[in-house]
């Protein structure tokens, strides 16, 4: 599967926790994007994205607020097109579809491309049906299947030792942790290829993002991830390859170990270093 | 050690008065008890009010309480009866004008909050909706009146209902409204980013997150239409007999406790009295199970 493309092979890490994860290949592209512009109305908040986000692999999105990368996860999915004046022009390719095509079936597409947001948004239903109102969407499953379903995605999403004896009560007595991880297994419970994944831990205690971060390594195994963070650690422990923004430019992007230790970009090492964002 | 040090415990900066900083916060505190005594005393009056009402009512009402109410329909004046007929009157009107209202509110409120947004149609349609909240009862009976009784030559529970059916919509428009808009939007994106078509999240994610406030707008509703007796006076108009049929002219307990409370029998007026406390703590009573039904779904 793993095909060197990574320029910086060999090189070893000296960013503390890097190393441990240090991933010198880059996976083939499971979403290509190119040439890719947002618009907010008249404001342009992309201009001229290129990226892949690799297969079964993480991708690190940092850079400072209003950077644009939390809204390039938003054209991923579509999530623009709730808002009228929002539009994106270019192409984001998987597989033979560019995904902002306005022909492509949103709901069907929002099944392949999951998305995890920054607060924990549990339904306000229980446990069991917060899981399963995703999959009922996409499938027509047994009760018996459903219920295989919903263990599997909880223990995916490593909550199931903890839920499994109160399934059937609200998912609002959660904590805040725990609320952000059944929304991972809710969106992992309708299998899909990518998981967008913004800010994902901001609102989390240390435990809990820890938690999380454990989660998104065991992922990656089957799903290409892309992660947005403000936290350079993060990005540094969870990603493979780290893509820097900067006002609306996708500036700089490579295995986080050269992003964190050697990147190209003067901007990327002033960002990366801390004195600017 | 820094040369600046202020008054206060060697820290340095800019020095404050601690003087200063002290009947600030005396003043602080004596505004603070001030207001908090206000609204004390506030409440205290509202619970007083409605205290002295519930007791007036149960003082005059609760004597002439008996089964014979409940069992025997309203007769002449000193030949006893009971409220039977008005009691299911009220239930039958209330049940239906109940039933026909909350669905054309709903959708209409869930129209305003989910699909009309600020579009002209939507805000025309909210401003009718606020004016029909406002407008005197006494006028929908009137075109209750015209559209529904003239034309088919008489009085009818039927118009009864369709008059307090009327009322019930804008107060079910306005909560469902504010309700929906209350709810994040982070709420529907997760939804929608799941793949959900956006009727699926109305239905399935949104009337749920705003059950609660639903509820209480429908509860206002029955309470105001259960205790409504101009709309009905032009429409229902009242019965001293049984009768159940829609097509006839049906009794209610406001309506009754209009004619009855102003008559110069004593009977009667004690009779009116009994209707007051059946409503005032039917109204009670169901807001009472439906709080401990919501919360049990908790």
């Amino acid at each position: 599967m793993s095909m060197t493309t990574d320029p910086s092979e060999g090189q070893t890490a000296s960013f503390g926790s890097v190393q441990a994860r240090a991933k010198n290949t880059i996976n083939p592209a499971r979403i290509a994007i190119e040439n890719l512009d947002f618009y907010y109305g008249d404001h342009k908040a992309l201009k001229g994205i290129k990226l892949n986000l690799p297969d079964r692999q993480v991708t690190g999105m940092i850079g400072p607020s209003g950077c644009g990368k939390s809204t390039l996860l938003r054209v991923l999915n579509r999530m623009y097109d709730l808002y009228p004046g929002q539009r994106a022009t270019g192409r984001a390719m998987m597989d033979e579809m560019n995904i902002i095509d306005p022909k492509v079936d949103v709901n069907a597409l929002r099944a392949r491309i999951g998305m995890v947001f920054q607060k924990p948004t549990p339904f306000p239903m229980t446990i069991y049906e917060n899981i399963a109102f995703g999959v009922k969407l996409h499938e027509r499953l047994s009760r018996s299947a459903m219920d295989e379903r919903v263990e599997w995605s909880l223990t995916r999403a490593a909550l199931w030792g903890e839920v499994k004896d109160r399934l059937n009560t609200s998912a609002m007595g959660l904590s805040g942790g725990q609320q952000q991880r059944l929304c991972i297994a809710r969106t992992i419970a309708v299998r899909p290829e990518v998981i967008l994944l913004d800010e994902p831990t901001s609102a989390l205690d240390p435990i809990s993002t820890l938690k999380i971060e454990e989660l998104i390594d065991e992922l990656k195994n089957d799903f290409t991830i892309a992660i947005v963070t403000h936290n350079m650690q993060q990005a540094a422990r969870c990603a493979d390859q780290v893509a820097f923004f900067y006002l609306g430019e996708m500036v700089e992007c490579a295995p986080a170990v050269q992003i964190f230790t050697a990147p190209k970009q003067k901007r990327t090492q002033e960002y990366v270093t801390g004195r600017f964002g | 050690m820094n040369t600046t040090l202020s008054a206060v415990g060697g820290v340095p900066g800019p020095a404050k008065d601690i003087r200063v900083s002290r009947a600030l916060g005396k003043r602080r505190h004596r505004i603070n008890t001030m207001v908090k005594a206000l609204c004390v005393l506030a409440t205290a009056l509202g619970m007083v009010l409605l205290g002295s009402i519930l007791l007036t009512l149960i003082w005059r009402g609760a004597s002439g309480l008996s089964l014979s109410v409940f069992t025997t329909v309203t007769k002449p004046p000193g030949s006893g009866g009971g409220l039977l007929n008005a009691i299911v009157g009220t239930l039958i009107q209330t049940v239906i004008g109940t039933a026909v209202g909350t669905p054309i509110g709903l959708m209409v409120g869930t129209y305003l909050a989910e699909y009309g947004h600020n579009s002209a149609l939507a805000n025309a349609v909210r401003f009718v909706s606020d004016v029909l909240l406002s407008a005197p009862s006494i006028l929908i009976g009137l075109f209750v009146y015209q559209l529904a009784v003239e034309p088919f030559g008489g009085f009818s529970g039927a118009a009864g209902c369709m008059a307090l059916a009327i009322l019930v919509i804008p107060i079910v428009v306005r909560t469902t409204e504010d309700m929906l808009r209350l709810i994040t939007p982070s709420l529907r994106e997760a939804a929608i980013g799941l793949g959900a078509p956006k009727w699926k999240v109305i239905v399935l994610i949104c009337y749920r997150a705003a059950m609660d406030g639903i509820v209480t707008g429908v509860l206002l509703a029955v309470a105001r239409i259960a205790g409504e007796t101009a709309p009905l006076l032009f429409t229902s108009l009242g019965n001293l007999n049984w009768s159940v049929s829609l097509d006839q002219p049906m009794a209610s307990l406001p309506v009754t406790i209009y004619q009855y409370a102003g008559s110069a029998f004593d009977d009667w007026v004690q009779l009116a009295w009994v209707g007051a406390l059946l409503i005032t703590f039917g109204v009670l009573a169901i807001n009472i199970v439906a709080r401990l039904v919501l919360r049990r779904g908790k």
